[in-house]
Protein backbone atom coordinates (compact mmCIF):
# COMPACT_ATOMS: atom_id res chain seq x y z
CA UNK A 1 0.00 0.00 0.00
CA UNK A 2 1.68 3.66 -1.10
CA UNK A 3 -0.14 6.64 -0.70
CA UNK A 4 1.00 10.64 -1.73
CA UNK A 5 0.59 11.15 1.66
CA UNK A 6 -0.35 10.17 5.19
CA UNK A 7 -1.68 12.28 8.19
CA UNK A 8 -1.43 11.64 11.51
CA UNK A 9 -4.14 12.33 13.52
CA UNK A 10 -8.17 12.98 12.55
CA UNK A 11 -8.30 16.16 14.72
CA UNK A 12 -9.35 19.25 12.74
CA UNK A 13 -6.35 20.20 11.17
CA UNK A 14 -5.99 16.56 10.18
CA UNK A 15 -9.20 15.96 8.39
CA UNK A 16 -8.80 19.81 6.55
CA UNK A 17 -5.43 19.23 5.21
CA UNK A 18 -7.02 15.46 3.82
CA UNK A 19 -9.88 17.35 1.92
CA UNK A 20 -7.58 19.74 0.38
CA UNK A 21 -4.69 17.16 -0.59
CA UNK A 22 -7.34 14.39 -1.99
CA UNK A 23 -10.01 17.02 -3.87
CA UNK A 24 -6.62 17.86 -6.30
CA UNK A 25 -6.24 13.77 -6.70
CA UNK A 26 -3.97 13.10 -4.19
CA UNK A 27 -4.16 9.52 -2.08
CA UNK A 28 -4.18 10.49 1.16
CA UNK A 29 -5.19 8.20 4.12
CA UNK A 30 -5.62 9.71 7.99
CA UNK A 31 -4.35 7.71 10.78
CA UNK A 32 -6.19 8.10 14.24
CA UNK A 33 -4.84 6.38 16.79
CA UNK A 34 -8.49 6.94 19.01
CA UNK A 35 -11.91 5.25 17.65
CA UNK A 36 -13.29 9.06 16.64
CA UNK A 37 -12.67 11.75 14.71
CA UNK A 38 -12.03 15.30 15.85
CA UNK A 39 -9.31 14.88 18.12
CA UNK A 40 -9.46 17.75 20.88
CA UNK A 41 -12.54 19.43 19.51
CA UNK A 42 -14.98 15.93 19.38
CA UNK A 43 -17.43 14.82 21.32
CA UNK A 44 -18.55 11.82 23.49
CA UNK A 45 -21.77 10.09 25.25
CA UNK A 46 -21.82 9.26 28.57
CA UNK A 47 -24.26 8.07 30.72
CA UNK A 48 -27.30 8.92 28.01
CA UNK A 49 -25.87 12.69 27.68
CA UNK A 50 -24.06 14.15 24.73
CA UNK A 51 -21.02 16.44 25.85
CA UNK A 52 -18.68 18.42 23.41
CA UNK A 53 -14.43 17.40 24.77
CA UNK A 54 -12.95 20.70 24.31
CA UNK A 55 -15.78 22.99 22.78
CA UNK A 56 -16.48 26.36 24.66
CA UNK A 57 -17.10 28.79 21.70
CA UNK A 58 -15.57 28.42 18.15
CA UNK A 59 -13.58 32.00 17.18
CA UNK A 60 -13.35 34.25 14.26
CA UNK A 61 -16.98 34.98 14.00
CA UNK A 62 -17.64 36.46 10.11
CA UNK A 63 -20.95 35.70 9.03
CA UNK A 64 -21.07 36.88 6.07
CA UNK A 65 -17.57 38.23 6.39
CA UNK A 66 -15.20 39.97 3.82
CA UNK A 67 -13.13 37.04 1.98
CA UNK A 68 -10.13 37.76 3.79
CA UNK A 69 -11.35 36.09 6.57
CA UNK A 70 -10.34 33.47 8.19
CA UNK A 71 -13.44 31.94 8.15
CA UNK A 72 -14.50 32.71 4.57
CA UNK A 73 -10.87 31.42 3.54
CA UNK A 74 -11.44 28.18 5.28
CA UNK A 75 -14.57 27.64 3.83
CA UNK A 76 -13.50 28.40 0.24
CA UNK A 77 -10.83 26.18 0.89
CA UNK A 78 -12.63 23.51 1.90
CA UNK A 79 -15.85 23.85 -0.61
CA UNK A 80 -18.02 24.09 1.90
CA UNK A 81 -21.08 27.00 2.92
CA UNK A 82 -21.50 28.97 5.68
CA UNK A 83 -24.75 27.44 6.35
CA UNK A 84 -23.53 23.97 6.85
CA UNK A 85 -21.93 25.25 10.17
CA UNK A 86 -25.29 26.38 11.62
CA UNK A 87 -23.78 29.03 13.82
CA UNK A 88 -24.85 30.93 16.39
CA UNK A 89 -23.21 33.99 17.86
CA UNK A 90 -22.97 34.61 21.66
CA UNK A 91 -24.40 37.09 23.67
CA UNK A 92 -22.46 38.38 26.02
CA UNK A 93 -18.91 37.91 27.46
CA UNK A 94 -17.04 39.67 30.71
CA UNK A 95 -13.50 39.72 32.20
CA UNK A 96 -13.73 40.00 35.84
CA UNK A 97 -10.79 41.11 38.31
CA UNK A 98 -11.31 42.15 41.83
CA UNK A 99 -13.85 45.42 41.29
CA UNK A 100 -13.41 45.99 37.85
CA UNK A 101 -15.30 44.07 35.15
CA UNK A 102 -15.20 44.32 31.35
CA UNK A 103 -18.34 43.04 29.20
CA UNK A 104 -17.55 42.65 26.01
CA UNK A 105 -19.13 41.15 22.76
CA UNK A 106 -18.67 40.57 19.15
CA UNK A 107 -16.83 43.33 17.12
CA UNK A 108 -14.19 45.25 18.36
CA UNK A 109 -16.24 47.88 19.16
CA UNK A 110 -17.88 46.79 22.03
CA UNK A 111 -15.02 46.14 24.01
CA UNK A 112 -13.11 49.37 22.57
CA UNK A 113 -16.47 51.11 24.28
CA UNK A 114 -16.07 49.29 27.59
CA UNK A 115 -12.31 49.86 28.12
CA UNK A 116 -13.35 53.62 27.20
CA UNK A 117 -15.64 53.19 30.02
CA UNK A 118 -13.59 51.73 32.75
CA UNK A 119 -10.29 52.50 31.62
CA UNK A 120 -11.01 56.37 30.25
CA UNK A 121 -7.44 56.78 30.66
CA UNK A 122 -6.88 54.44 28.45
CA UNK A 123 -9.39 54.49 25.65
CA UNK A 124 -6.68 56.08 23.16
CA UNK A 125 -4.01 53.91 23.94
CA UNK A 126 -6.41 51.47 23.23
CA UNK A 127 -7.41 52.60 19.65
CA UNK A 128 -3.65 52.65 19.22
CA UNK A 129 -3.72 49.06 20.28
CA UNK A 130 -6.25 48.20 17.82
CA UNK A 131 -4.61 49.77 15.19
CA UNK A 132 -1.27 47.91 15.41
CA UNK A 133 -2.83 44.41 15.88
CA UNK A 134 -4.80 45.00 12.57
CA UNK A 135 -1.95 45.95 10.31
CA UNK A 136 -0.11 43.38 11.58
CA UNK A 137 0.18 40.49 9.07
CA UNK A 138 0.15 37.35 11.35
CA UNK A 139 0.03 34.99 8.21
CA UNK A 140 3.43 35.59 7.42
CA UNK A 141 5.21 32.30 8.18
CA UNK A 142 8.08 33.89 8.75
CA UNK A 143 7.63 36.20 11.77
CA UNK A 144 9.39 34.92 14.66
CA UNK A 145 8.91 35.09 18.10
CA UNK A 146 8.53 38.38 19.80
CA UNK A 147 7.15 39.05 23.42
CA UNK A 148 3.72 40.25 23.38
CA UNK A 149 3.50 41.52 27.20
CA UNK A 150 6.39 43.58 26.35
CA UNK A 151 4.86 45.03 22.79
CA UNK A 152 1.47 45.80 24.54
CA UNK A 153 3.02 47.29 27.33
CA UNK A 154 4.72 49.85 25.54
CA UNK A 155 0.71 50.86 23.82
CA UNK A 156 -1.38 50.48 27.34
CA UNK A 157 0.32 51.85 30.53
CA UNK A 158 -2.49 50.26 33.08
CA UNK A 159 -1.08 46.74 34.27
CA UNK A 160 -4.23 45.80 34.78
CA UNK A 161 -5.75 46.63 31.79
CA UNK A 162 -2.96 44.47 30.23
CA UNK A 163 -4.05 41.91 32.05
CA UNK A 164 -7.20 41.92 31.52
CA UNK A 165 -6.67 41.50 27.66
CA UNK A 166 -4.17 38.85 28.25
CA UNK A 167 -6.72 36.34 30.07
CA UNK A 168 -8.84 35.31 27.71
CA UNK A 169 -5.97 35.30 24.94
CA UNK A 170 -3.93 33.30 26.88
CA UNK A 171 -6.40 31.10 28.36
CA UNK A 172 -7.74 30.42 24.80
CA UNK A 173 -4.42 29.86 23.07
CA UNK A 174 -0.59 30.55 24.92
CA UNK A 175 1.18 27.61 24.74
CA UNK A 176 3.80 29.91 26.52
CA UNK A 177 3.75 30.98 30.13
CA UNK A 178 3.13 34.46 31.34
CA UNK A 179 3.90 35.57 28.04
CA UNK A 180 2.67 34.94 24.30
CA UNK A 181 4.58 35.60 20.79
CA UNK A 182 3.06 39.04 19.33
CA UNK A 183 2.05 37.29 16.26
CA UNK A 184 -0.25 34.76 18.70
CA UNK A 185 -1.48 37.56 20.84
CA UNK A 186 -2.33 39.19 17.19
CA UNK A 187 -4.44 36.26 16.05
CA UNK A 188 -6.37 35.51 19.33
CA UNK A 189 -6.98 39.28 19.34
CA UNK A 190 -8.54 39.38 15.95
CA UNK A 191 -10.26 35.96 16.38
CA UNK A 192 -11.59 36.82 20.09
CA UNK A 193 -12.28 40.37 20.20
CA UNK A 194 -12.19 42.31 16.41
CA UNK A 195 -14.19 38.79 15.01
CA UNK A 196 -15.87 36.72 18.26
CA UNK A 197 -17.05 33.92 19.64
CA UNK A 198 -19.99 31.98 17.96
CA UNK A 199 -20.76 28.74 18.39
CA UNK A 200 -22.32 25.28 15.90
CA UNK A 201 -25.99 25.21 17.43
CA UNK A 202 -25.62 21.43 17.55
CA UNK A 203 -22.18 21.14 18.66
CA UNK A 204 -18.55 19.73 17.08
CA UNK A 205 -20.62 16.70 15.90
CA UNK A 206 -22.17 18.01 12.94
CA UNK A 207 -19.33 19.49 11.76
CA UNK A 208 -17.37 16.64 12.15
CA UNK A 209 -19.99 14.89 10.38
CA UNK A 210 -19.76 17.06 7.33
CA UNK A 211 -15.91 17.15 7.10
CA UNK A 212 -15.98 13.26 7.33
CA UNK A 213 -18.61 13.63 4.63
CA UNK A 214 -16.40 16.38 2.36
CA UNK A 215 -13.46 13.65 3.14
CA UNK A 216 -15.61 10.47 1.64
CA UNK A 217 -16.38 12.72 -2.00
CA UNK A 218 -12.79 13.35 -2.20
CA UNK A 219 -11.63 10.07 -1.77
CA UNK A 220 -10.09 10.03 1.59
CA UNK A 221 -8.66 6.93 3.48
CA UNK A 222 -9.94 7.26 7.02
CA UNK A 223 -8.27 4.83 9.12
CA UNK A 224 -9.60 4.66 12.47
CA UNK A 225 -7.69 2.83 16.09
CA UNK A 226 -4.83 2.98 13.78
CA UNK A 227 -2.09 4.78 15.83
CA UNK A 228 1.71 5.06 14.50
CA UNK A 229 4.76 4.03 16.04
CA UNK A 230 7.03 5.71 14.03
CA UNK A 231 7.61 7.65 10.78
CA UNK A 232 10.29 5.45 8.33
CA UNK A 233 13.24 7.72 6.67
CA UNK A 234 15.92 6.84 4.04
CA UNK A 235 18.07 9.58 3.56
CA UNK A 236 17.11 12.00 5.12
CA UNK A 237 13.72 11.99 3.62
CA UNK A 238 10.19 10.09 4.91
CA UNK A 239 9.13 6.80 3.04
CA UNK A 240 6.34 5.40 5.46
CA UNK A 241 5.12 5.23 9.25
CA UNK A 242 4.62 1.95 11.04
CA UNK A 243 1.37 1.23 12.81
CA UNK A 244 1.10 1.05 16.67
CA UNK A 245 -0.18 -2.99 15.32
CA UNK A 246 3.57 -3.11 13.00
CA UNK A 247 1.84 -2.23 9.51
CA UNK A 248 4.07 -0.62 7.15
CA UNK A 249 2.72 2.05 5.10
CA UNK A 250 4.38 3.77 2.39
CA UNK A 251 4.14 7.42 1.25
CA UNK A 252 5.91 10.20 -0.21
CA UNK A 253 4.94 12.75 2.68
CA UNK A 254 3.57 12.83 6.24
CA UNK A 255 1.91 15.46 7.63
CA UNK A 256 1.63 14.75 11.69
CA UNK A 257 -0.50 16.79 14.19
CA UNK A 258 0.90 15.17 16.64
CA UNK A 259 2.92 17.83 18.25
CA UNK A 260 6.54 19.37 17.35
CA UNK A 261 8.04 16.86 20.22
CA UNK A 262 5.52 13.87 19.53
CA UNK A 263 6.59 13.89 15.99
CA UNK A 264 10.24 13.89 16.76
CA UNK A 265 9.78 10.97 19.03
CA UNK A 266 8.36 9.02 15.75
CA UNK A 267 11.82 9.79 14.15
CA UNK A 268 14.69 7.37 14.25
CA UNK A 269 17.41 8.87 16.91
CA UNK A 270 19.76 9.99 14.62
CA UNK A 271 17.98 12.29 12.49
CA UNK A 272 17.16 14.48 15.60
CA UNK A 273 20.90 15.06 15.64
CA UNK A 274 21.39 18.41 14.89
CA UNK A 275 18.13 19.99 15.34
CA UNK A 276 17.30 22.05 18.33
CA UNK A 277 15.39 19.59 20.47
CA UNK A 278 11.72 21.90 21.13
CA UNK A 279 10.40 22.17 24.24
CA UNK A 280 7.24 19.95 25.67
CA UNK A 281 4.60 22.02 26.73
CA UNK A 282 3.93 22.68 30.25
CA UNK A 283 0.61 24.51 29.88
CA UNK A 284 -2.75 21.61 30.47
CA UNK A 285 -6.26 22.29 31.93
CA UNK A 286 -8.66 20.70 34.31
CA UNK A 287 -12.03 21.21 32.73
CA UNK A 288 -15.75 20.26 34.57
CA UNK A 289 -19.11 19.72 33.29
CA UNK A 290 -21.68 20.92 35.64
CA UNK A 291 -25.81 19.93 34.36
CA UNK A 292 -27.37 22.34 36.88
CA UNK A 293 -30.79 21.29 38.51
CA UNK A 294 -32.05 24.79 37.46
CA UNK A 295 -31.40 27.15 34.05
CA UNK A 296 -28.11 29.06 34.97
CA UNK A 297 -29.01 32.56 35.94
CA UNK A 298 -26.18 34.58 34.41
CA UNK A 299 -26.60 35.58 30.84
CA UNK A 300 -22.86 35.60 29.98
CA UNK A 301 -21.93 33.40 27.52
CA UNK A 302 -18.49 33.34 28.56
CA UNK A 303 -16.78 34.74 32.28
CA UNK A 304 -13.11 34.88 32.38
CA UNK A 305 -12.68 35.62 35.69
CA UNK A 306 -9.08 36.23 37.89
CA UNK A 307 -9.63 36.75 41.57
CA UNK A 308 -6.47 38.23 42.43
CA UNK A 309 -5.06 41.69 41.36
CA UNK A 310 -2.06 40.04 38.47
CA UNK A 311 -2.63 37.62 36.30
CA UNK A 312 -0.46 34.40 36.86
CA UNK A 313 -1.02 31.86 33.44
CA UNK A 314 2.14 29.24 34.20
CA UNK A 315 2.25 25.88 35.44
CA UNK A 316 0.69 25.74 39.27
CA UNK A 317 2.54 24.78 42.19
CA UNK A 318 -0.75 22.74 43.10
CA UNK A 319 -3.46 20.43 41.11
CA UNK A 320 -5.04 23.58 39.82
CA UNK A 321 -4.85 27.15 40.33
CA UNK A 322 -8.05 28.43 41.90
CA UNK A 323 -7.14 32.23 41.03
CA UNK A 324 -8.35 32.11 37.47
CA UNK A 325 -10.45 30.57 35.48
CA UNK A 326 -13.01 30.64 32.63
CA UNK A 327 -16.71 30.18 33.03
CA UNK A 328 -18.71 29.17 29.46
CA UNK A 329 -22.32 28.49 29.85
CA UNK A 330 -23.79 27.13 26.23
CA UNK A 331 -27.11 28.32 26.93
CA UNK A 332 -26.23 31.57 26.08
CA UNK A 333 -25.70 31.92 22.76
CA UNK A 334 -28.20 33.72 20.16
CA UNK A 335 -30.33 30.57 19.16
CA UNK A 336 -32.98 30.52 17.15
CA UNK A 337 -35.81 27.79 15.96
CA UNK A 338 -33.76 26.60 12.77
CA UNK A 339 -30.38 26.34 14.76
CA UNK A 340 -31.90 25.47 18.40
CA UNK A 341 -30.03 25.22 21.35
CA UNK A 342 -28.95 21.19 22.58
CA UNK A 343 -30.88 19.48 25.11
CA UNK A 344 -29.65 20.95 28.29
CA UNK A 345 -27.60 24.08 27.18
CA UNK A 346 -29.58 25.89 29.91
CA UNK A 347 -28.71 24.36 32.57
CA UNK A 348 -24.91 23.62 31.10
CA UNK A 349 -21.88 24.67 32.93
CA UNK A 350 -17.90 24.67 31.68
CA UNK A 351 -15.45 25.48 33.87
CA UNK A 352 -11.81 25.37 32.98
CA UNK A 353 -8.63 26.13 35.46
CA UNK A 354 -4.96 25.86 35.12
CA UNK A 355 -3.02 22.88 35.89
CA UNK A 356 -0.21 20.74 37.07
CA UNK A 357 0.28 17.78 34.52
CA UNK A 358 2.52 16.50 37.03
CA UNK A 359 0.37 16.25 40.28
CA UNK A 360 -2.11 14.80 38.37
CA UNK A 361 0.17 11.93 36.76
CA UNK A 362 1.09 10.59 39.98
CA UNK A 363 -2.42 9.98 41.45
CA UNK A 364 -3.12 6.69 41.57
CA UNK A 365 -6.43 4.82 41.32
CA UNK A 366 -8.88 6.38 44.08
CA UNK A 367 -6.58 8.86 45.27
CA UNK A 368 -6.79 10.23 41.45
CA UNK A 369 -10.67 9.85 41.52
CA UNK A 370 -11.23 11.38 44.76
CA UNK A 371 -8.54 14.34 43.95
CA UNK A 372 -10.90 15.08 40.98
CA UNK A 373 -14.14 15.36 43.01
CA UNK A 374 -12.58 17.41 45.44
CA UNK A 375 -10.88 19.86 42.73
CA UNK A 376 -14.58 19.87 41.01
CA UNK A 377 -16.26 21.45 44.20
CA UNK A 378 -13.06 23.79 44.91
CA UNK A 379 -13.15 24.81 41.11
CA UNK A 380 -16.70 25.71 41.28
CA UNK A 381 -16.30 27.61 44.28
CA UNK A 382 -13.67 29.52 43.19
CA UNK A 383 -15.94 30.54 39.91
CA UNK A 384 -18.62 31.48 41.93
CA UNK A 385 -16.64 35.28 42.26
CA UNK A 386 -17.98 35.67 38.93
CA UNK A 387 -20.54 33.63 38.18
CA UNK A 388 -22.40 33.53 41.76
CA UNK A 389 -25.14 30.99 39.91
CA UNK A 390 -22.23 27.99 39.05
CA UNK A 391 -22.38 27.81 43.47
CA UNK A 392 -26.17 25.93 42.65
CA UNK A 393 -27.10 22.23 42.75
CA UNK A 394 -25.62 20.14 40.54
CA UNK A 395 -27.82 16.66 39.22
CA UNK A 396 -24.28 15.53 36.72
CA UNK A 397 -21.09 16.64 36.16
CA UNK A 398 -17.98 14.84 34.17
CA UNK A 399 -14.53 16.28 34.77
CA UNK A 400 -11.23 15.69 32.57
CA UNK A 401 -7.54 16.55 33.46
CA UNK A 402 -4.35 16.89 32.29
CA UNK A 403 -4.23 12.73 32.07
CA UNK A 404 -7.22 12.66 30.04
CA UNK A 405 -5.69 14.87 27.67
CA UNK A 406 -2.96 13.20 27.45
CA UNK A 407 -4.41 9.86 26.62
CA UNK A 408 -7.04 11.03 24.12
CA UNK A 409 -4.71 13.04 22.39
CA UNK A 410 -1.31 11.97 22.76
CA UNK A 411 -0.24 15.25 23.41
CA UNK A 412 2.41 15.39 25.71
CA UNK A 413 1.77 16.71 29.47
CA UNK A 414 -1.67 16.89 28.35
CA UNK A 415 -0.68 20.10 26.84
CA UNK A 416 -3.99 21.58 25.06
CA UNK A 417 -1.89 24.16 23.07
CA UNK A 418 1.31 22.62 22.57
CA UNK A 419 4.93 23.29 22.71
CA UNK A 420 6.02 26.62 23.44
CA UNK A 421 8.10 26.23 20.06
CA UNK A 422 5.96 26.75 17.24
CA UNK A 423 7.02 25.94 13.70
CA UNK A 424 5.00 27.98 11.49
CA UNK A 425 6.25 26.66 8.33
CA UNK A 426 5.55 23.64 8.89
CA UNK A 427 9.02 22.07 8.51
CA UNK A 428 11.20 19.32 10.43
CA UNK A 429 14.41 17.87 10.05
CA UNK A 430 12.72 15.58 7.64
CA UNK A 431 11.95 16.08 4.10
CA UNK A 432 8.53 15.15 3.77
CA UNK A 433 7.55 15.01 7.35
CA UNK A 434 5.64 18.70 8.38
CA UNK A 435 3.32 19.51 11.11
CA UNK A 436 0.13 20.94 11.28
CA UNK A 437 -2.18 21.40 13.78
CA UNK A 438 -1.46 22.95 17.12
CA UNK A 439 2.23 22.72 16.89
CA UNK A 440 2.23 24.57 13.63
CA UNK A 441 0.95 27.53 15.29
CA UNK A 442 -2.61 28.26 14.17
CA UNK A 443 -4.93 27.17 16.83
CA UNK A 444 -9.02 27.02 18.15
CA UNK A 445 -10.98 25.35 15.36
CA UNK A 446 -10.70 27.72 12.31
CA UNK A 447 -6.98 28.10 13.55
CA UNK A 448 -6.36 24.39 13.34
CA UNK A 449 -8.48 23.58 9.71
CA UNK A 450 -6.14 26.66 8.36
CA UNK A 451 -3.35 25.25 9.29
CA UNK A 452 -3.68 22.03 7.84
CA UNK A 453 -5.50 23.99 4.88
CA UNK A 454 -1.42 26.16 4.49
CA UNK A 455 0.55 22.90 5.01
CA UNK A 456 -1.34 21.26 2.63
CA UNK A 457 -1.26 24.27 -0.12
CA UNK A 458 2.54 24.25 0.88
CA UNK A 459 3.24 20.77 -0.51
CA UNK A 460 0.94 21.09 -3.20
CA UNK A 461 2.82 24.13 -4.56
CA UNK A 462 6.54 21.67 -3.50
CA UNK A 463 5.23 18.63 -5.75
CA UNK A 464 3.76 20.49 -8.52
CA UNK B 1 -11.13 24.25 -27.27
CA UNK B 2 -12.80 27.52 -28.77
CA UNK B 3 -11.97 31.17 -26.73
CA UNK B 4 -15.27 31.27 -25.77
CA UNK B 5 -15.12 27.36 -24.12
CA UNK B 6 -12.03 28.29 -22.17
CA UNK B 7 -13.83 31.47 -20.58
CA UNK B 8 -16.38 29.42 -19.83
CA UNK B 9 -14.09 26.89 -18.15
CA UNK B 10 -12.08 29.78 -16.24
CA UNK B 11 -15.16 30.98 -15.07
CA UNK B 12 -16.96 27.53 -13.85
CA UNK B 13 -13.40 27.22 -12.18
CA UNK B 14 -14.12 30.22 -10.11
CA UNK B 15 -18.01 30.01 -9.85
CA UNK B 16 -17.12 26.70 -7.54
CA UNK B 17 -14.56 28.51 -5.52
CA UNK B 18 -16.74 31.20 -4.62
CA UNK B 19 -20.51 30.04 -5.20
CA UNK B 20 -22.01 33.12 -4.34
CA UNK B 21 -20.47 35.30 -6.96
CA UNK B 22 -21.79 36.93 -9.53
CA UNK B 23 -19.93 35.92 -12.31
CA UNK B 24 -21.68 37.90 -14.91
CA UNK B 25 -19.92 41.32 -14.16
CA UNK B 26 -16.52 39.91 -14.83
CA UNK B 27 -14.37 42.13 -16.94
CA UNK B 28 -12.06 41.10 -18.89
CA UNK B 29 -9.10 43.39 -18.09
CA UNK B 30 -9.03 44.62 -14.68
CA UNK B 31 -7.27 42.28 -12.20
CA UNK B 32 -9.26 39.54 -10.76
CA UNK B 33 -7.89 39.72 -7.41
CA UNK B 34 -9.27 43.46 -7.12
CA UNK B 35 -12.44 42.49 -8.61
CA UNK B 36 -13.16 39.40 -6.86
CA UNK B 37 -11.08 39.97 -3.65
CA UNK B 38 -9.14 36.42 -4.54
CA UNK B 39 -5.90 35.73 -2.39
CA UNK B 40 -3.10 33.66 -3.17
CA UNK B 41 -5.40 30.50 -1.66
CA UNK B 42 -7.91 31.05 -4.53
CA UNK B 43 -5.30 31.58 -7.29
CA UNK B 44 -3.47 28.16 -6.08
CA UNK B 45 -7.20 26.57 -6.61
CA UNK B 46 -7.44 27.85 -9.64
CA UNK B 47 -4.23 26.69 -10.66
CA UNK B 48 -4.80 23.33 -9.14
CA UNK B 49 -8.42 23.11 -10.95
CA UNK B 50 -7.19 23.20 -13.93
CA UNK B 51 -4.93 20.60 -13.56
CA UNK B 52 -7.44 18.62 -12.65
CA UNK B 53 -9.95 19.09 -14.89
CA UNK B 54 -7.68 19.95 -18.08
CA UNK B 55 -4.46 18.16 -16.99
CA UNK B 56 -2.73 21.73 -17.90
CA UNK B 57 0.19 22.80 -15.75
CA UNK B 58 0.53 26.66 -14.57
CA UNK B 59 4.52 26.84 -13.04
CA UNK B 60 4.40 29.49 -10.76
CA UNK B 61 6.55 31.74 -12.45
CA UNK B 62 3.82 32.07 -15.11
CA UNK B 63 1.39 32.82 -12.14
CA UNK B 64 1.42 36.72 -13.18
CA UNK B 65 -0.57 35.25 -16.56
CA UNK B 66 -3.65 34.51 -14.54
CA UNK B 67 -3.92 38.54 -13.20
CA UNK B 68 -7.10 39.21 -15.20
CA UNK B 69 -9.73 36.76 -16.83
CA UNK B 70 -8.37 38.47 -20.46
CA UNK B 71 -4.71 37.06 -19.86
CA UNK B 72 -5.62 34.16 -18.05
CA UNK B 73 -7.80 33.18 -21.49
CA UNK B 74 -4.31 34.42 -23.44
CA UNK B 75 -2.16 32.11 -21.55
CA UNK B 76 -4.19 29.02 -22.05
CA UNK B 77 -5.81 29.58 -25.45
CA UNK B 78 -2.11 27.78 -26.86
CA UNK B 79 -1.93 25.16 -24.07
CA UNK B 80 -6.56 24.27 -24.05
CA UNK B 81 -6.27 24.87 -28.39
CA UNK B 82 -6.37 20.69 -28.88
CA UNK B 83 -8.71 19.58 -25.75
Amino acid sequence: MKYDTVIIGAGLSGLAAAIRLAHFGGKVAVLERHYRVGGLNSFYRKDRRDFDVGLHAMTNYAPHGPKSAPFQKLLRQLRLREEEFSLVPQTQSRIVFPGVTLPFGNGIESLTASVADRFPSQADNFRRLVEEVLAHDELNLANRWSSARQRVAATLTDPLLVDMLFLPLMYYGSADEEDMDFTQFVVMMKAVFCEGFCRPAGGMRPVLDRLLARCEEAGVEIHLRTGVASVEVADGKVTGVVTDAGDRIGCDAVLSSAGNVETARFCPASVADGEASPRAGRMSFMESIHVMKAPVADEATIVFFNRTDRLRYRKPDALIDLDSGVVCMPGNFAYTADRPAPAEADRTVRITSIADPDRWRTLEGDAYADAKERMGIEQRTAASFAVPAVGGDVVYHDIFTPRTVERFTGHVNGAVYGSPDKRRDGKTGVRGLSLIGTDQGFLGIVGSMLSGISIANQLMTERK
Amino acid sequence: MTKDAIRQAIVDIIQEILPDEDMGGIELDKPLRDQLELDSMDFLDIVMELRKRYHIEVPEKDYMELNTLGSTIAYLEPKMANL
